[in-house]
């Protein structure tokens, strides 16, 4: 069999395909987004003094990092729903179910990424914060995050492109994004080399972007003024 | 009245006993230089005064206020930060190696604690900022990066950034101790403008030529104590004490 460049270019364009990889990036960017706000908060606690929310994080951490993530989801979407009667609705969709089950496993290593972030940050950073009147929120926000943002940015950007692949395995929930698709056109044609080489193109694409946007954003904060920047060039 | 007023402040951390019961005064408007060997209790004395940690006894005043530790001397659970940061205002803190926040430029590390402070308007403050940067003779860096200034400069910007803030006293801890020898002058020369414009200050440092011109007393630090407090020519000339005399070898 040959390939059929024909049919290769027509599934590249086709609006399933261009669905699922709407649906694998909301998927990706919205468990990322969710995973850096529990993250961030699991981080705080276990750098914190308070005993309760320390331990809180310690468990979470190690429970969330040890639980495969297929495993996760097929309790998040079967599972669960035997337990919960209300998550029996018609409003408990697999994208939702897969948002759940990978934000809460992501929101574990970001634990541990901005963790380590925090604790790069300088002591003395944040005593002239206070020395200079600034409340500990006010040191948290104006002194420790932009400085914690700047060494979190390629571990979190790291996480994100895995987190574009991981979307994949929601196809065992059954949710409808670029792999699962590229599955549909294969079991109805048996065409895998077009199917697959459409879907790799995807992943390829959305991946470059995603890299294209870490280095802007890690422009953004190299902390240079302007003046010399243009001189640079 | 005293500005600052120490009584008897004992500091620990852990077993280790730093400030074994310090009693210091400066009067506003006074100039006190504190010398002696690292590890004697003088940062800490400092920190103590800046409201960076808690003492463990004794107390300390400011303008007849208490402001740390308890009435009757005794021990007592610390502020909370939200009353600390208040109480904090009044003082401004300069350290050895400068600690300007490295994501902001020059004038936004100055005119940083006064928009979330003081919640001083972006424009207002940004203009206060430029003057202040303009006194210590870095109105031209405002919008440089600490990363893209020199030790002296940085230490600049940190004296702007506690200065913009009105403190009544200002606290430096070895603030050239970290710079390369030829940068020392520039930053002592904006200090000694401070004193002369009638700025209440208390430096710990080992710049004798400093303490001399500048302060109204010079004292030894050593053990958690201090051992002698002189005049400055008294002080360098012909102090009482051993120690003192001995520490005096090293750094003339």
């Amino acid at each position: 069999m040959d390939f059929e460049s024909k049919l290769f270019f027509e599934v590249l364009v086709s609006e399933s395909f261009l669905k699922g990889a709407a649906i694998s990036i909301a998927l990706a960017t919205l468990s990322q987004l969710l995973a850096i706000f529990f993250g961030f908060f699991l981080a705080i606690f276990r750098l914190g003094k308070n005993p309760i929310l320390k331990s809180f994080a310690g468990v979470y951490i190690w429970l969330f990092r040890a639980i495969p993530a297929l495993l996760l989801l097929l309790i998040v979407w079967n599972a669960l729903p035997q337990l919960i009667p209300a998550m029996r609705q018609g409003w408990y969709s697999p994208f939702l179910a897969a948002l759940l089950a990978l934000s809460i496993l992501e929101g574990a290593y970001m634990a541990e990424i901005l963790r380590s972030s925090i604790m790069s940050v300088d002591d003395g950073q944040a005593l002239a914060g206070r020395a200079l009147g600034m409340t500990p929120t006010q040191v948290m926000r104006k002194v420790v995050i932009p400085q914690l943002t700047r060494i979190a940015i390629p571990p979190t950007a790291n996480e994100y492109i895995g987190m574009i692949k991981y979307t994949s395995l929601a196809s065992v929930i059954s949710l409808q994004e670029l792999l699962t698709r590229a599955g549909n056109g294969v079991s109805a044609t048996f065409r895998y080399v077009e199917y697959y080489a459409a879907a790799l193109i995807y992943y390829l694409v959305i991946v470059s972007v995603l890299m294209f946007m870490q280095s802007r954003l890690e422009k953004r904060y190299s902390w240079i003024s302007t003046v010399k920047k243009s001189k640079r060039v | 009245m005293s500005l600052i007023d120490i009584q008897k402040v004992e500091k620990y951390y852990g077993d280790n006993h730093i400030l074994k019961g310090v009693d210091y005064s400066i009067n506003a408007g006074q100039v006190k230089a504190i010398m002696g060997p690292s590890g004697s209790g003088k940062s800490t004395l400092l920190r103590l005064i800046a409201l960076l940690e808690p003492v463990h006894s004794g107390k300390i005043l400011f303008n007849g206020d208490l402001i740390a530790g308890n009435a009757d001397g005794s021990r007592k659970k610390p502020e909370s930060e939200k009353v600390l940061a208040l109480r904090r205002r009044g003082i401004g803190m300069v350290f050895q190696k400068f600690n300007l926040f490295p994501h902001l430029s020059a004038v936004e590390n100055v005119m940083c604690a006064l928009t979330t402070v003081k919640g001083v308007d972006k424009k207002d403050a940004h203009e206060q900022s430029i003057n202040m940067l303009e006194r210590v003779g870095l109105g031209d860096r405002a919008m440089f990066f600490p990363s893209e200034l020199s030790g002296g400069q940085q230490q600049r910007v940190a004296i702007a950034r506690a200065l913009v803030l009105a403190p009544r006293l200002m606290l430096f801890d070895e603030p050239t101790s970290a710079l390369d020898p030829e940068l020392v002058r520039e930053v002592l020369k904006v200090m000694e403008k401070l004193a002369e414009d009638g700025m209440t200050m208390l430096v710990v440092t080992h710049e004798v030529g400093f303490a001399r011109r500048v302060a109204n007393e010079v004292s030894m630090f050593d053990q958690g104590q201090i051992v002698e407090a002189l005049p400055p020519d008294q002080f360098f000339t012909n102090p009482a004490h051993e120690r003192t005399k001995k520490f005096l070898e090293h750094v003339q």
